[in-house]
């Protein structure tokens, strides 16, 4: 009740200002009439008695200001004065305002985005209800599995998933899913859609209600599998049905087969899977149809499905593992793939399941990038860590050159408290306005940077509302660099001693050093952490350097992939090999194409397979992995992949000849000690069976395979002439000097000349690169962009602050001059004090770089986080940086005419 | 009362002991009027001009029935211990 009149009344006190305050005015004239009134009856004259009565109540103004002090919207309203008196001093220095706030804007925007995507990658739980209970089934340590693996998430088989879905105890309902890519296009180019394998319980588990039509149930995948309906997301509705009212029932091509549309899946759920959005979602039971020859529902050691189900009320993490380590041994048992031997069945049986909490939805992006993230998250703070520190120098300096004014403030009645107030008002403002266009640049730099990670292939999707932790995070640190950088500005400015302020009218002659540490402290944070920055950027552009320029054993640029899927001609195996060379001849026969060769496996794509060989070596048999490829004649010629020692593959080689095979040099090294491998003999294992002999005829140079980073595998390289069941797509690898627009389109009608059914896809090959390099590329931009901001900030901190000092000892240096000190001794002087703060940042900076690069130790390429070079090319630049910052205040102080530096005093 | 009659009366009543002076006066009624304890109107005086007139709540009356009290135990307090002193 008290409460509320008190609201009242201040807001009374806000909102009719005037009238209150006339009211007041009027009481206290009153109050004065009457006092004057009483003592004239007590027979004093007129004049005396307003004298009289005019002491007694002290000055209006001041009882005015008490009665005001007394309520708590004076607080408001003098907040209100401050920010408005902050205001006008800002508008009087431009300069310092815009630079200010743009520093904090850079530095707040970068975080911002940063966190931003981090919360949207890692922290938010997945848009269903009661994300909390969402678990993963998975096996808790498997290493060495094999196999074929065909998904992002290839983490269980489907016969396990039967067995642990109708063992399993602990959790109240479980699905399985994986992610894949479809093709909708009925004909001609290929349409490529995200696609998600899900079991009959996903959508009922998750808990989601349709926007149109039905979701999946169990009923849709039976074993029967007679009329699979298909989910599709909300956004792939409005994509490519134009938000459709009569989407349901309409038939959608995938992969050739029809499928009708069973209903629309809710505007928030993009999947489990965070970071991708679904398009289509298709019933486990479709998949044979769908895969057709390469289906591996039924196979054993088909992995592509990831499990997942709620936690049932009660039960624990531990307390689920438990369970399903116990019903471990009878799930693998039940799925133990025929045609294992028996070292490779122990370590099968050897599997534990366990429990993983998946609320967060499963990312392989998260794996990839969390660490980058949380690093450039660091790496912002320090950035903005140093916009503060230049900010509360620059502050520094206006309190300084304010000391008078403050101290005339003190003495006329101000508080200390009400000082501190004005002055943090003020770097209120500015933090507010560097929050407010630092919102602004995140909502641009987020883009950016989802832009960077994402691919042609797997476009990255993430949700970028703005939401509570995201408003926290940003007006968190909002708030800490107002307190860092106005707050101790403030107390410094405001302790003087008035009296002492007003008597020193002019400067004294030497600046003493104690007002001045506080700025020095400031700078040499700030170089310290800006050569933190500088070793980072640098460490990141010498990686990606190492990784854009290393011998990759192969040439990059002005190679084209060309896909090709024949399933549309329905060839006989028999005639496959001779359908995909007389595709192979033409595309060579184009003008402009240098070479053109078949390629089971491209370079980078990720995609790769391995075997067990038995290599012959001098009567001896030595058993170990090699990487495989298929390829045709002209495949290194095509990659100017030089054959160091033998031929490579051609006409000869066909499938009634002698099995032959081109190592490479790795290979050579592993297996023939490094020997010429031409000539000697192999075999292949491949399950449990030995393939015939296979003579070595090449040795190829080393190349890489899988990624940039990796060490040269073994390789060795088979004939697609020599290959008994040719597959029914094709992989042609064109090396041409030709504009990639024009030659994509010769090659299109080529191919069509050929059939008309021919679905196809083209892929430069330096975009795959590019990919490969994503992560790298984004932590050398991203570190460079910031080591660069943090060289400017701290550049202008060291000049401030050098700058400041001459003007403070103008006078000092006058005498200098007089007495006969020359401009080299001046120079050398200013430099001198310049020179000490340098040193130690750079010091203080080295010793915390070494501390915190090895954070950087996983993402780096080629070096180490001690990199001796990117030391000394970080602390070269930021010294050639404070050299110019500090040469111009000497040259300027050198420069000084003694005569006019005396008289200033 | 007005301002200046209450400021007269505390005079006149402790005959002298405690003149209030209005920067103490004048804020204290803002405080207590925000606490409900008095309310203010605007009257016209006994020679006819305007003055502000604070008249004592109920809330107001049981608040100083209470504070006097305590005041009554805590000087009564006093009074013992000084006695006791002498």
């Amino acid at each position: 009740m008290s409460l509320l009149r008190n609201l009242a009344g201040g807001l009374r006190g806000l909102f009719f200002k005037q009238q209150v305050e006339r009211e007041m005015d009027e009481e206290l004239r009153g109050y004065l009439d009457a006092a004057v009134n009483e003592k004239i009856r007590r027979g004093i004259n007129r004049e005396q008695a307003v004298r009289a009565a005019r002491i007694e109540m002290g000055g209006a103004e001041s009882v005015k200001q008490r009665v005001r002090a007394a309520s708590w919207e004076s607080l408001v309203e003098t907040l209100w004065q401050d920010l408005r008196f902050g205001l006008r001093l800002l508008r009087f220095s431009p300069a310092f305002a815009a630079a200010a706030i743009l520093s904090l804007a850079l530095g707040i925007g970068a975080n911002t985005a940063i966190f931003q995507l981090l919360d949207a990658i890692r922290l938010r739980a997945l848009p269903v209800k009661n994300a909390q209970e969402l678990t993963e089934v998975r096996i808790a340590e498997r290493n060495g599995a094999t196999g074929a693996f065909v998904s992002r998430y290839p983490n269980l088989t489907n016969p396990m998933w039967s067995q642990i879905r109708t063992q399993q105890q602990a959790l109240s309902g479980v699905f399985a899913w994986g992610p894949t890519s479809f093709n909708i296009s009925p004909g001609g180019p290929v349409h490529p859609v995200q696609g998600l394998w899900v079991s009959g319980e996903f959508f009922g588990v998750l808990g989601l209600v349709p926007e149109r039509g039905r979701l999946l149930s169990p009923e849709d995948d039976r074993a029967e599998c007679a009329a699979p309906g298909v989910v599709v997301s909300h956004a792939f509705w409005q994509r490519e049905y134009g938000g459709d009212e009569f989407i349901v029932g309409r038939k959608i091509t995938i992969e050739k087969h029809p499928f009708a549309v069973a209903g629309v899946a809710p505007a928030s759920f993009y999947g489990v899977e965070v970071g991708r959005n679904f398009d289509v979602a298709v019933p486990l039971c479709a998949e044979p149809t769908i895969r057709s020859e390469f289906s591996v529902l039924n196979r054993r050691d088909g992995w592509w499905l990831t499990v997942m189900g709620r936690l049932k009320p009660g039960w624990t993490m531990e307390k689920a593992s438990a369970h399903l380590r116990a019903i471990s041994p009878a799930v693998f048992e039940a799925t133990l793939p025929t045609e294992f031997d028996a070292g490779d069945a122990k370590h099968f049986l050897g599997y534990k399941l366990g429990a993983f909490p998946a609320g967060t939805g499963i990312s392989g992006l998260r794996e990839t990038y969390e660490d980058p993230l949380w690093l450039l998250l660091g790496l912002g703070a320090l950035v903005l860590l140093i916009a503060s520190a230049n900010l509360a120098n620059l502050m520094l300096a206006r309190a300084s050159a304010r000391e008078r004014e403050m101290g005339m403030r003190m003495a006329v009645g101000a508080t200390r408290g009400r000082l501190i107030r004005q002055l943090l008002a003020e770097s209120l403002l500015l933090g507010l306005a560097g929050a407010l266009l630092g919102a602004q640049l995140a909502h641009g730099l987020t883009r950016l940077l989802v832009a960077s990670i994402s691919t042609d292939s797997a476009p990255l999707f993430v949700d970028l509302a703005m939401d509570w932790r995201m408003l926290g995070f940003t007006s968190g640190i909002t708030m800490l660099t107002c307190v860092l950088f106005g707050l101790a500005p403030a107390l410094r400015a405001t302790r003087v001693s008035p009296g002492a302020v007003l008597k020193s009218s002019g400067r004294s002659a030497t600046s003493g050093r104690a007002r001045f540490g506080l700025r020095r402290v400031l700078v040499v944070s700030q170089i310290a952490m800006s050569l933190m920055l500088v070793v980072g950027a640098i460490l990141f552009a010498r990686s990606l350097q190492k990784l854009a320029t290393l011998d990759a054993g192969f040439t990059q640029n002005g190679v084209l992939e060309l896909d090709l899927d024949l399933t549309a001609l329905h060839l006989p195996v028999d005639r496959r090999a001779e359908f995909k060379g007389l595709v192979l001849r033409r595309v060579r026969a184009i003008p402009g194409v240098e070479s053109a060769a078949e390629a089971g496996i491209v370079p980078l794509s990720g995609n790769g397979m391995n075997r067990q060989v038995l290599v012959d070596r001098a009567g001896r048999v030595i058993e170990g992995k090699s990487e495989l490829n298929e390829i045709s004649p002209k495949y290194f010629a095509t990659w100017h992949t030089p054959i160091l020692a033998g031929r490579d593959f051609d006409d000869r080689d066909t499938l009634t000849s002698p099995k032959v095979t081109i190592v490479n040099e790795s290979f050579a090294r592993k297996y023939l000690a490094g020997a010429n491998p031409v000539g000697a003999t192999l075999r292949v294992k491949s399950e449990r069976k030995e393939t015939g002999l296979f003579q070595i005829v090449g040795l190829a140079k080393n190349a890489k395979l899988y990624d940039l980073r990796e060490e040269y595998l073994p390789t060795m390289f088979m004939p697609v002439t020599q290959k008994e069941h040719p597959e029914q797509d094709e992989t042609i690898l064109i090396r041409s000097q030709a504009s990639l627009f024009g030659l994509i389109s010769v090659l299109k009608s080529t191919v069509q000349q050929i059939n008309r059914g021919i679905d196809m896809d083209f892929t430069p090959f330096d975009r795959m690169v590019e990919v490969s390099l994503q992560r790298d590329r984004l932590m050398a931009h991203l570190s460079g962009f910031f080591g660069l901001l943090a060289v400017l900030l701290a550049t202008v901190g060291l000049y401030g602050v050098i700058a400041y000092m001459v003007e403070r000892r103008t006078s000092e240096i006058g005498i200098r001059m007089a007495l006969g000190a020359d401009r080299a001794s001046i120079v050398h002087l200013v430099l001198r004090e310049a020179s000490v703060l340098l040193g130690l940042g750079l010091l203080i900076g080295m010793a915390l770089s070494l501390a915190g690069s090895r954070v950087a130790a996983t993402m780096l390429f080629g070096l180490k986080p001690t990199d001796f070079v990117t030391y000394v090319l970080a602390v070269a630049s930021l010294s050639a940086f404070a050299a110019l910052a500090s040469f111009l205040p000497a040259r300027r102080a050198s420069r000084l005419d003694p005569m006019v530096a005396l008289r200033n005093e | 009362m007005h301002g200046y009659g209450i400021a007269m009366r505390i005079e006149q009543i402790s005959k002298g002991v405690f003149q209030v002076n209005p920067g103490s006066l004048f804020p204290a009624f803002r405080r207590l009027e925000r606490a409900g304890w008095l309310k203010s109107e605007w009257r016209d005086t006994a020679n006819n001009r305007r003055a502000k007139y604070y008249v004592l709540q109920a809330l107001g009356r049981k608040q100083l029935k209470g504070e006097t009290r305590e005041w009554a135990r805590q000087a009564a307090a006093i009074a013992r211990i000084l006695e006791a002193e002498s």
